[in-house]
């Protein structure tokens, strides 16, 4: 397909992004977040085995140094809400290298924000408040479900998702005519889940419902916080409508120690899987030794919510110029 | 054997899977913000002609399939074997019972056809959209009726069967779309 010079989406999307993005600032004006600005070129990015960057050269003669495109803004935030700004968010682009397909693009638009003291129900309740406010005209029944994962899961499985057992796993993804998941997932318990979540959880959910699916299992925690009373669960929330994943969201780690040692194991998964390697980030840990707040945090992505809003099913069709004519 | 990368697929690709030769139909990425990726494929294979869905985690590698479309003139069938040619090279190829399959029935000496070629073999022969082909046989009809409502059976000369207004008779010679099986026109001579 040749490229053209026109814009992919249509100029009433691009209309509709514009009150989008005016509605989530007056939302967060009335509530005193403050608006930031972080770089998204950054010395360092997230370990996570399962995000690519992009990275980039930064000539400053003599010198040579590798900047890396963020996969989120989360560090630098967290570095902001240790230096005492409060509550913040942000609006900025991400980039994740591999990423496109119906509801991917490389390059796309994220609202993130940190509440200081609020928990991760608190967050939840916001998260709602916004979503249906943002979503009235286009969806106006939209209805609001809170489910854990592990209840969800089990719902829609029969299987425990915080035990894992290969032989019914494997049973369960044949009778769903998915023969090839045992040799994709072998004895990955993670890797499992995103099999089965994604394939047979995640399209079954009910229509029209803002699902809010809390209780993540602890070995997919990335940088939420466990439950103290069952550290088989992590304090982490996603959030889905009709089946699309918007966001995520976390009861943020505060300890230091638990995220230098959470980095030095992705950063060993990256190694024995051959994937490029990646330094820690010393300045966000250096904030994090200094002290973070205890606060929640959520990312939501917008051009998603955007198809929501506006009945578009590819994501191409909310952006001005998505990558196939950036 | 050249592989081909998930980053790769697309709607036409040919690959090896269970041991056949399959095309990619379609392709879906999959991916949690915080998870493994995934591609869930839908692919033909092209052996059995049967449509199925299949996952693989993204950056996995698959074996290519030689698989190569070539226009080809059919020659002449044995019984046993269709025979066809390359016309720039003279190259004969001879495809089985199984390879030609459906197409038998639209099959004309001296038509170009489409044989899919696997590792060099016919693996399937897809006829020309259209073809022309003589009424071998087919009820009189009633004097007088131009119209062409209803309409009655043909057998054709390759074999086929297909739907022709009540005006036409044998002998004539009509055009028929192979992709649905149905009556185009008739065909002056």
């Amino acid at each position: 397909m040749r490229a053209s010079w026109q814009p992919a989406a249509d100029i009433r999307q691009l209309r509709q992004r514009a009150r989008l993005l005016a509605a989530i600032r007056q939302f967060f004006a009335c509530r005193e977040v403050l608006e930031v600005e972080t770089p998204l070129l950054c010395r360092a990015t997230g370990t996570d085995p399962n995000l690519n960057f992009f990275s980039s050269q930064f000539h400053q003669v003599p010198h040579t140094q590798t900047l890396f495109l963020q996969t989120s803004p989360e560090f630098a935030m967290k570095r902001l809400l240790a230096a005492g700004s409060g509550s913040i968010y942000q609006i900025c682009k991400a980039f994740r290298n591999g990423e496109a397909g119906r509801f991917h693009n490389p390059e796309f638009t994220l609202l993130e924000w940190y509440r200081l003291d609020f928990t991760l129900q608190q967050l939840m309740d916001e998260v709602a408040e916004l979503l249906l406010g943002l979503l009235r005209a286009g969806l106006p029944h939209l209805a609001v479900l809170r489910i854990s994962y592990q209840q969800l899961f089990k719902q829609h499985t029969g299987l425990d998702a915080l035990a894992f057992n290969r032989q019914a796993y494997r049973q369960y993804a044949v009778s769903r005519d998915h023969p090839e998941a045992d040799m994709i997932c072998g004895e990955d318990h993670a890797l499992w889940l995103d099999f089965l979540f994604s394939h047979c959880v995640q399209n079954s959910l009910p229509g029209d419902t803002l699902c809010l699916v809390h209780g993540y299992p602890a070995i997919q925690s990335s940088l939420a916080r466990l439950l103290p009373e069952d550290t088989r669960v992590a304090e982490r929330f996603e959030v889905f409508i009709n089946g699309l994943e918007l966001g995520n969201g976390f009861f943020e780690l505060c300890d230091a120690d638990e995220q230098e040692s959470r980095f030095d194991r992705e950063i060993a998964h990256r190694q024995q899987h051959g994937l490029p390697a990646v330094a820690k980030d010393q300045l966000f840990l250096a904030a994090l030794k200094a002290g973070l707040p205890a606060c929640s945090g959520v990312a939501i992505g917008l051009d998603r919510l955007l198809m929501i809003a506006s009945g578009c099913d590819a994501i191409t069709q909310v952006l001005a110029f998505p990558v196939g004519n950036a | 054997m050249a592989t081909y990368s998930t980053n790769e697929f697309k709607g036409g690709l040919k690959i090896m899977l269970d041991n056949d030769p399959c095309s990619i139909i379609e392709n879906e990425f999959v991916k949690p913000g915080k998870g493994q990726a995934f591609n869930r494929v839908k692919i033909r294979n092209l052996k059995t002609g049967r449509v199925i869905e299949r996952t693989f985690k993204s950056g996995d590698t698959v074996e290519s399939a030689d698989v190569v479309d070539v226009e080809m003139q059919y020659l002449y069938g044995d019984g046993e074997f269709w025979h066809f040619m390359v016309p720039d090279t003279y190259e004969q190829y001879q495809a089985d019972k199984n390879a030609v399959s459906d197409a038998v029935k639209w099959l004309k000496e001296q038509d170009i056809c489409t044989m899919t070629l696997w590792n060099d073999s016919p693996l399937s022969v897809t006829p020309p959209n259209f073809v022309e082909l003589t009424i071998t046989e087919t009820d009189p009809g009633l004097k007088g009726d131009t119209s062409g409502g209803g309409g009655k059976p043909a057998t054709l000369e390759s074999g086929a069967v297909v739907r022709v207004p009540l005006f036409v008779q044998i002998g004539e010679m009509i055009r028929v779309d192979t992709r649905t099986g149905e009556y185009v026109s008739r065909v002056k001579e």
